[in-house]
Order: structure tokens, then C-alpha cells, then sequence
């Protein structure tokens, strides 16, 4: 296959698939109890240097609780899959946590603005930086789930996203058309959110499954974080709604509100009024300390950040939000 | 004659290039309430796709964002990104609404960095997110933005999102798929198509109260100009109260012009 044009950004993880290999060959298969404190959980199996994949999709259905949990212990020098990355960028940028970032979607909260915190910490300089787009992220993470080296898209050529990316464009061997191809990427550790799991980490959640799926798949180790366990007899009396198996799963952490404040499909909403106070108090250095102090490190776990934000009355709300019963005649 | 802003506007015609019974790919804001707006008066067959995995949904409001639930609230499918992109990847999506911080005469948009150069930004945006894949492979792109000489540049910083390219046949010439590529872009001041053969960006109608020589000075190259120049329609009454009651009772969108 001829190599026509190659991108010139870097490439932060290994795409060789027997290496892979190897690294699952004496990954446990056994159905041993996996629950685990999220604490725990993070200081056992998210390292310094890491390459990091984060569940979800920004704000929905994102493990936030891990990230502050992460930000807490100070991990450093990790890379990242910024994969619309949006609260949960923000939250790591706060405790510049990577320093090797793959974009496909950084810096903006959608709708609701760029994080300052964000930006002027990928604008610094301490960041390597390599684009990609949200398509070609989450066929590289298939290409790894699938344990092949690189897939291919029809994406991209002629501008620079594909400049700046490590993505090649080659003659297909079949058809002598081009195509993009993009390597596996293997992450270190991933980390997803999900409604329902058991100890064991046979996990299954409701709504859209963005990338998760195959960053289970792809990453070396992951790290689930449930609203709640339930028990392996109700998995098996189900075992079409089990998205992730137990085998993949690592650690197997209790986290209720474990998205907030993001939303969680069919319990709660996004908290837009908190994700507001986030943006307005980077925009100033001493405050966006302060808020930081107050929102991740002076609080022990998420329960008590939940509690310094309204607590259960706020999550009510939200509850509320998210059904749809805050609309008239819904109620 | 009814009031009405520039959002209103744009969202009212962007509205009316949908026919019934077509598939569309879109994000926030402004996109979503144009297609919420013709799925309600002209297209109520058209399937609206989220890049996060909602297909065909319902819409009880306009989501926040592109992966919440109301992305996928009784939809058809709740999937994932790449069954998405793999359904515009397949030909089955036959628009898109894309916007960025510039575009260029070929229709190219640039939303990943303002000034300096890749390395050194004065601003780093979010990238691509979905916009690539969608402008690579959806098969008509549209904008709808604003209009003035800082947005409409003669060379963006950054070609985040595939226009026509260099204009002529680069477009065709690069490998992305064939017969795609920006269709319509739509602003405060007039509805631009892309002329067939050299791929240059061209008037073709005129929004009230704006003449072609504004449209000219807000934009920083030289704009084509179809031979019978139309006048764009305002927003009638029904497409208004129809934004304003039931697609954007909030003014999230349309309260910003």
C-alpha cells in the first residue's frame, strides 16, 4: 500500500497490535470481586505518565467524580484522548493533569463557551498537541478494540486537521482510491460512567454509547463507576443489556451522582447553573483558585461536592429536569 | 410588517432548503432550531441525526448539547458516534449545518485557531469535533452565520473542515468523496451558492434591507453574483411563532441576535 501524504502530529501511544496482545494474554479472566473505592481505584490503576481515555461524551454520562479524583491524588504527564472532551477537560486542565493531548474536540463546553482554564493551558506550551476529528478518534479506538493496526476513513484530506494530525493518506490496494488511515490507540486506563453494575464489572447503561464501547475494548485498563450495583443474577437474567463484560473491568467503584454535574440519561440533568459558575470564575486567576480549592481538593469525595452544591435538593431538581417534568402539564 | 432579528431570519431560511422526507446531521443552537423548525412546517419526515448516536429523535426541546438526552429522546436508535458517522459515511445523510470562526470562498471553515500559527495561537478553539467528518461526508453542507470581513476571510488561519478546497476539482481530486461538499451558506445579509465550476462562493439572493454592495464590503473576498439576483423571503408569521413558541420558547438561540 503506497503512502501518498502523512500528517506531521505526533503519535502519544503505541499501535502495535501484538504488543497488545501480549499485554491481555495475562489479563485475569477471572470473575473475582473487583468493587473497589473510587480513591482506591484511581491511586491502583490511573499512574503518572498514563495514557488516559475518558467515557462519555464531555458532559454526558461522564465519570466526573473520577476526574476530580484523579485531579486530587495530582497525577501528571498523562496523555490524554481529548474526544469532545468539554467538563472533563476542564476539570483536568484545572490540576494540569496531561501534557500529550489527541483533539478532536477540546476547550468548549458546546453550546455553553470556551473554558478559559482550557485554552490557556494548551495555549501554554506544556502540551503536545495532535488533532484529529471526532470520527477518525473513535475508529482508532475500534481499530485497537478489533486489535488491528490501524482502519481507515474518507475523511479529512486536504486540510489541516489532517496536516496536524498522524493520520496517513494511502492508495487503496483494492479500488487505487485514497483513503485516510489512522492508527490503533491503546490506552493505558479508562475510566467509564454507567447506571448499572455488578462487582464483578459487568456493566450496562441506558442512552447512546458515543465511543465507550470500543474504549473498553481498547484500553489496557478500565475503571467503572456505577450510580448503582446490582447483582450478577440480575446480569445473567439479562446478558443482552450488558454493554461492558466483566473481563475488560479492573475496578468496579459505587459512585451515586458520579456524573453530576453533568447529565446522567433518564436520572438527572446537567446542573447548567454550577457549569456556568465553572466558566465565569476561570475567567479570574484568584477566584478559579479558590473555586477549585473549594470544588475538588477541599472536598474528601463527591458526595461532599454534590453537598457544597446544593446536595440532594439540587440533585432533585435536576431529576426533575431530566424527566422532563419541570414543562408544563408534565408534572 | 412583523418584526423580526437576523437569527430569526437566517433560521427561517436555512429552514426551507429541507424537503420533507430528507436525513440531516446536526449540532446546537442554531442548526437544531432550523431543523426543529422544518421537521414542524415543511419536512415533517426529516430525520435528524446527533454525532453523539441519537437517531431520529423526538425533540421535547432543544438539546444543550449534541450527546444529552434530549439527543436521543424517543429516537428511533440510540447509538453511537460511529454509527452516525458511518451512516454519513455510507451516503445516507444528505445535509448538514456547520458554522466556524472563518470560512473562506470555497466554503472551507477553520474553527481550531485564531492568529499565530498552529504551535503559538492567539486562540485555540475546539477543532473538529464532528465538523471534518460531516463536511467530508455529508452530501450538502450549510452555513448560517453572521457576515462580516473578519469572518469571511480570503485565507482562513486554519482549514479545520473541507470546503471545495482550492475551488475547480481539488475537492474531487483529494479522495473524499465525490459530489460532496458545501451547498448553501446563509447569513444576516444574503444566501450564497457556490458557482460549478470554479467552486467560488456567489449571491444568489438578497436579504431585505441589505444591498449587494453591503454584502460585498462585509466580506473579505470577491463574491460571485448569479445573473438574476432573488430577494430573500422574511420570516413569515407562522415561522415565527413557531420559533418562537415551540422550537425556542427560552430565546437560547434566537434571543442572541
Amino acid at each position: 500500500m503506497k503512502v501518498l501524504e502523512e500528517g506531521s502530529g505526533q503519535l502519544f501511544t503505541c499501535p502495535d497490535p501484538d504488543h497488545a496482545r501480549e499485554y491481555f494474554r495475562t489479563k485475569s479472566r477471572r470473575q473475582t470481586n473487583k468493587e473497589m473505592a473510587l480513591k482506591d481505584a484511581i491511586a491502583a490503576h490511573v499512574h503518572d505518565g498514563d495514557y488516559l481515555g475518558i467515557g462519555g461524551f464531555g458532559a454526558n454520562r461522564t465519570p466526573i467524580a473520577a476526574c476530580h479524583e484523579i485531579v486530587r491524588q495530582g497525577r501528571k504527564n498523562m496523555g490524554f484522548a481529548g474526544h469532545t472532551a468539554t467538563h472533563d477537560m476542564q476539570i483536568l486542565s484545572a490540576g494540569e493533569v496531561y501534557n500529550r493531548l489527541d483533539i478532536a474536540y477540546v476547550v468548549g463546553l458546546e453550546a455553553r463557551g470556551l473554558s478559559k482554564c482550557s485554552r490557556k493551558y494548551i495555549e501554554s506550551g506544556k502540551v503536545q498537541l495532535t488533532e484529529w476529528t471526532n470520527y477518525l478518534l473513535a475508529i482508532r479506538l475500534q481499530a485497537a478494540a478489533r486489535n488491528v493496526p490501524f482502519l481507515t476513513a474518507r475523511v479529512s484530506m486536504g486540510t489541516d486537521t489532517f496536516k496536524y494530525s498522524a493520520a496517513k493518506i494511502v492508495a487503496c490496494p483494492y479500488t487505487g482510491k485514497k483513503t485516510v488511515i489512522v492508527p490503533a490507540l491503546y490506552p493505558d486506563v479508562a475510566v467509564i460512567h454507567v447506571h448499572e453494575a455488578d462487582v464483578y464489572g459487568n456493566a450496562r447503561f441506558s442512552g447512546i454509547s458515543v465511543a465507550d464501547l470500543e474504549l473498553a475494548g481498547a484500553s489496557k485498563r478500565v475503571i467503572i463507576t456505577a450510580e448503582r450495583l446490582i447483582s450478577n443474577k440480575e446480569i445473567r437474567k439479562n446478558p443482552h443489556q450488558t454493554h461492558i463484560p466483566y473481563y475488560l473491568v479492573d475496578a468496579v467503584c459505587h459512585v451515586p451522582y458520579g456524573g453530576y454535574p453533568g447529565t446522567m440519561p433518564g436520572e438527572y440533568f446537567s446542573d447548567e447553573d454550577h457549569l456556568k459558575d465553572w466558566l465565569d470564575a476561570e475567567k479570574d486567576p484568584d477566584t478559579f483558585k479558590a473555586f477549585i480549592h473549594r470544588n475538588i481538593y477541599g472536598c474528601k469525595d463527591h458526595q461532599a461536592y454534590i453537598d457544597c452544591n446544593g446536595g440532594m435538593e439540587k440533585v432533585k431538581q435536576l431529576r426533575k429536569m431530566e424527566l422532563l417534568l419541570h414543562r408544563e402539564g408534565n408534572a | 410588517m412583523t418584526e423580526y432579528n437576523s437569527m430569526e431570519l437566517m433560521i427561517a431560511a436555512a429552514s426551507r432548503e429541507l424537503e420533507d422526507g430528507v436525513s440531516i446531521a446536526v449540532g446546537t443552537g442554531a442548526p437544531c432550531a432550523a431543523a426543529m423548525l422544518a421537521q414542524k412546517l415543511y419536512a415533517p419526515n426529516l430525520m435528524i441525526l446527533f454525532e453523539a448516536g441519537g437517531v431520529d429523535p423526538r425533540l421535547p426541546e432543544m438539546p444543550i448539547s449534541v450527546g444529552d438526552s434530549r439527543s436521543f429522546n424517543e429516537a428511533a436508535m440510540a447509538g453511537s458516534m460511529a454509527n452516525i458517522m458511518d451512516a454519513c459515511a455510507r451516503g445516507f445523510v444528505d445535509y448538514t449545518f456547520l458554522g466556524g470562526a472563518q470560512i473562506d470562498m470555497y466554503g472551507n471553515l477553520n474553527s481550531t485557531i485564531i492568529g499565530g500559527d498552529y504551535h503559538h495561537p492567539k486562540v485555540r478553539l475546539p477543532g473538529s469535533g464532528g465538523a471534518n467528518d460531516f463536511g467530508s461526508l455529508c452530501w450538502r453542507m450549510m452555513v448560517m452565520t453572521p457576515q462580516d470581513k473578519r469572518r469571511f476571510v480570503e485565507n482562513i488561519d486554519f482549514v479545520t473542515t473541507p470546503g471545495w478546497l482550492k475551488g475547480g476539482t481539488s475537492r474531487a481530486e483529494s479522495g473524499l468523496p465525490l459530489d460532496a461538499g458545501p451547498y448553501k451558506i446563509i447569513t444576516n445579509m444574503a444566501i450564497m451558492d457556490f458557482e460549478e465550476t470554479s467552486k467560488r462562493m456567489r449571491v444568489i439572493s438578497v436579504n431585505p434591507g441589505y444591498s449587494m454592495k453591503d454584502i460585498q464590503e462585509n466580506c473579505g473576498f470577491e463574491l460571485l453574483q448569479a445573473e438574476k439576483l432573488e430577494e430573500t423571503r422574511p420570516p413569515t408569521r407562522e415561522e415565527l411563532k413557531i420559533l418562537r413558541e415551540e422550537v425556542d420558547p427560552y430565546g437560547y438561540v434566537i434571543g442572541r441576535a
